[in-house]
């Protein structure tokens, strides 16, 4: 909008500041709640939105879990969050890696069959995880990697959407480029290193946010393929904090959520300049 | 020593029915240290010349030698030569130093060598103050240079320059021709020079390859190409304004072409007459267009002396000694 008009800076403020509160006030009531008490959340209804006093009480039994008063066993989070970070950094870097290699073969080498692999990939965009989890289960059953880091990121790992993206940015890149590479005695890896991967950085940013938040996101996988307390994300760990006891922490509840948001958030904010530039423009 | 021969050299593209030919034997015979330009108009054919030479596109039939060596099986690398692109193709996230020391640096050349070498690259093209720059922050005539130095650097037996002027104005254009001049005065490298802009080829070389929808027309110096054309074709490419060409010129044989160069006309009291269509002045002269038995020609003459009205009668004499005769059917040169 280029009007500059009192009125409808107003408007346009007032609209994004309704958008900002509905998407923020949840995550206050979830902040809010983990700086209470469990009593204090149970007997006000609706919740206070003032904070308590119960914060690093609250925060503490999150993290490292233990008793509560009320007698009820908390699984600590840390161990859950160690998990959850190795597998989004697994998975993020291991799409980057494989997708990387994949749309450098498919843009830069002439093999037989050339366009049936790619579209084969392609098709797989239509094959998220939710539509093949039955079959996948099956083969990370069979190989015996059930409750281990491979099972829990191996099949999230493959990744069209990044090889279509990077595909597309390999043939952005001139045809010159890689001539004078020739010229100058760059064999393909070489030329891979040196010239494709400086170039492709920004797009690697935007990928990694992305497919950080996606694995640490995961919740239905690894709900199949973890059944050892010591395999379970923190997504899990926040669902079984709600289920199964009779009496619930809310508290602790809410602070774990917190603590789950933390990581994503960080490295949205981190990379906030990278990820922006490598979805908007091209540096070339 | 670094000659280059082009031994029948033929560029097919497809296979079977689709089949498309765009070389057809191409012979040339260098010498080393020569400037050869290669020019003539877009899709004749002149850069996937020069890109097989590089060793950029494979060779369908023929042979080429740089130096003592046939180089059809060999990677660019390997050939010994150094390119300057259209558009430059430097590294847009090296810096300019680092641009100019790739090459060097996949060699596993010293350190101390590849600095001392592209200083030295710098020091000649006047890139001393941007080694720290990357490509993104020079101008068209910088970046030009500094693809240029990559290719210095590298001490090649052959240089090859693939247009490289045209994407400078016309002013970078004049004063990086006289560089390139300078320059291949100084380091004597066998050059091959793609353009299809005439003046550049005329300026630049040493001897000139013209080619035409993949024919070699006429390998030689400017002054044999522009005063002797080997064919039609070459007579109206080289020069400008064109050289006329006549199928029923007055005193023209039949089943020929006579050919003369605008300025070989004289204005006078005989010879052919010809009525004005119009006139241009260009600065220092002018051109007159007008027909003569129904054929354009085109006349010029120096400022000042002649300025005919539109439709008027004047006469012209063609210096015989100027005069050109070609087939009518092939278009190539009748001898004499």
């Amino acid at each position: 909008m280029i009007q500059r008009n009192p009125i409808l800076d107003f408007i346009s403020h007032a609209i994004l500041i309704l958008g900002v509160v509905i998407v923020f006030f949840p995550i206050y009531v979830t902040f809010i709640g983990s700086t209470q008490t469990a009593e204090q959340i149970l007997s006000s209804n609706p919740i206070s939105l003032l904070p308590g006093s119960n914060i690093v009480e609250s925060y503490r039994f999150a993290l490292f879990g233990g008793k509560t008063e009320a007698g009820a066993t908390v699984a600590p989070a840390l161990p859950m969050m160690g998990i959850s970070l190795a597998s989004a950094l697994i998975i993020a870097i291991g799409k980057i890696a494989i997708s990387l290699l994949s749309a450098f073969a498919i843009v830069y080498f002439r093999f037989p069959f050339k366009n049936i692999v790619f579209w084969m990939i392609f098709v797989t965009l239509m094959l998220p995880v939710e539509v093949r989890i039955g079959p996948t289960y099956e083969v990370v059953s069979n190989l015996g990697l059930l409750n281990s880091m491979t099972g829990l990121t191996i099949p999230l790992v493959a990744s069209a959407t990044a090889t279509f993206l990077f595909r597309q940015f390999f043939m952005t890149v001139p045809d010159e480029l890689v001539e004078a590479a020739r010229v100058d005695g760059a064999g393909p890896m070489r030329f891979f290193k040196d010239v494709l991967l400086p170039l492709s950085k920004t797009s690697m940013a935007a990928l990694f946010v992305i497919q950080f938040i996606y694995g640490w996101n995961q919740y239905l996988w690894p709900l199949l393929v973890t059944t050892d307390e010591s395999m379970y994300p923190i997504v899990m760990g926040i669902k079984r904090l709600i289920f199964g006891e009779v009496y619930i922490e809310w508290n602790v509840v809410m602070a774990t959520a917190i603590l789950a948001m933390l990581p994503p958030a960080v490295v949205v904010m981190l990379m906030q300049k990278w990820f922006v530039k490598g979805l908007v423009d091209t540096e070339k | 020593m670094a000659s280059i021969q082009l031994k029948n050299i033929v560029k097919k593209y497809g296979k079977g029915k689709a089949e498309l030919q765009v070389i057809h034997g191409v012979n040339a015979d260098i010498a080393h240290g020569e400037f050869i330009v290669i020019v003539g108009p877009s899709g004749c054919g002149k850069s996937t010349l020069l890109r097989m030479v590089a060793g950029l596109e494979e060779i369908s039939g023929g042979e080429i030698w740089i130096g003592d060596r046939v180089v059809n099986q060999l990677e660019p690398a390997e050939r010994d030569i150094a390119m300057v692109f259209q558009n430059y193709a430097l590294y847009p996230h090296m810096s300019v130093f680092d641009n100019m020391a790739y090459g060097l640096k996949i060699k596993k050349m010293p350190i101390a060598e590849i600095k001392q070498r592209v200083d030295k690259a710098a020091g000649i093209l006047e890139l001393g103050h941007l080694l720290d720059r990357k490509p993104r922050q020079l101008s068209g005539g910088q970046r030009q240079r500094v693809a240029m130095g990559r290719a210095i650097v590298r001490q090649p037996q052959v240089f090859l320059f693939d247009e490289p002027l045209s994407n400078l104005d016309a002013k970078l254009r004049a004063q990086t021709r006289l560089e390139i001049q300078k320059l291949h005065r100084e380091l004597g490298i066998t050059s091959l020079f793609v353009t299809h802009d005439q003046v550049e080829a005329m300026t630049l070389a040493q001897r000139m390859i013209v080619m035409n929808a993949g024919n070699m027309e006429q390998f030689g110096t400017p002054e044999e190409v522009y005063h002797t054309p080997a064919s039609t074709f070459v007579a109206s490419f080289i020069g400008s304004p064109p050289m006329n060409l006549m199928k029923n010129a007055p005193g023209g044989k039949p089943g020929t072409i006579l050919g003369i160069r605008p300025e070989h006309l004289d204005v006078g009291s005989e010879g052919w007459e010809v009525k004005v269509e119009t006139v241009e002045l260009l600065g220092a002269e002018r051109l007159i267009y007008g027909r003569v038995q129904g054929e354009q020609l085109i006349v010029r003459v120096e400022e000042g002396t002649h300025s005919p009205a539109p439709d008027a009668i004047i006469h012209v004499a063609p210096r015989t000694d100027r005069l050109h005769t070609f087939d009518a059917a092939t278009g190539k040169r009748i001898a004499g």
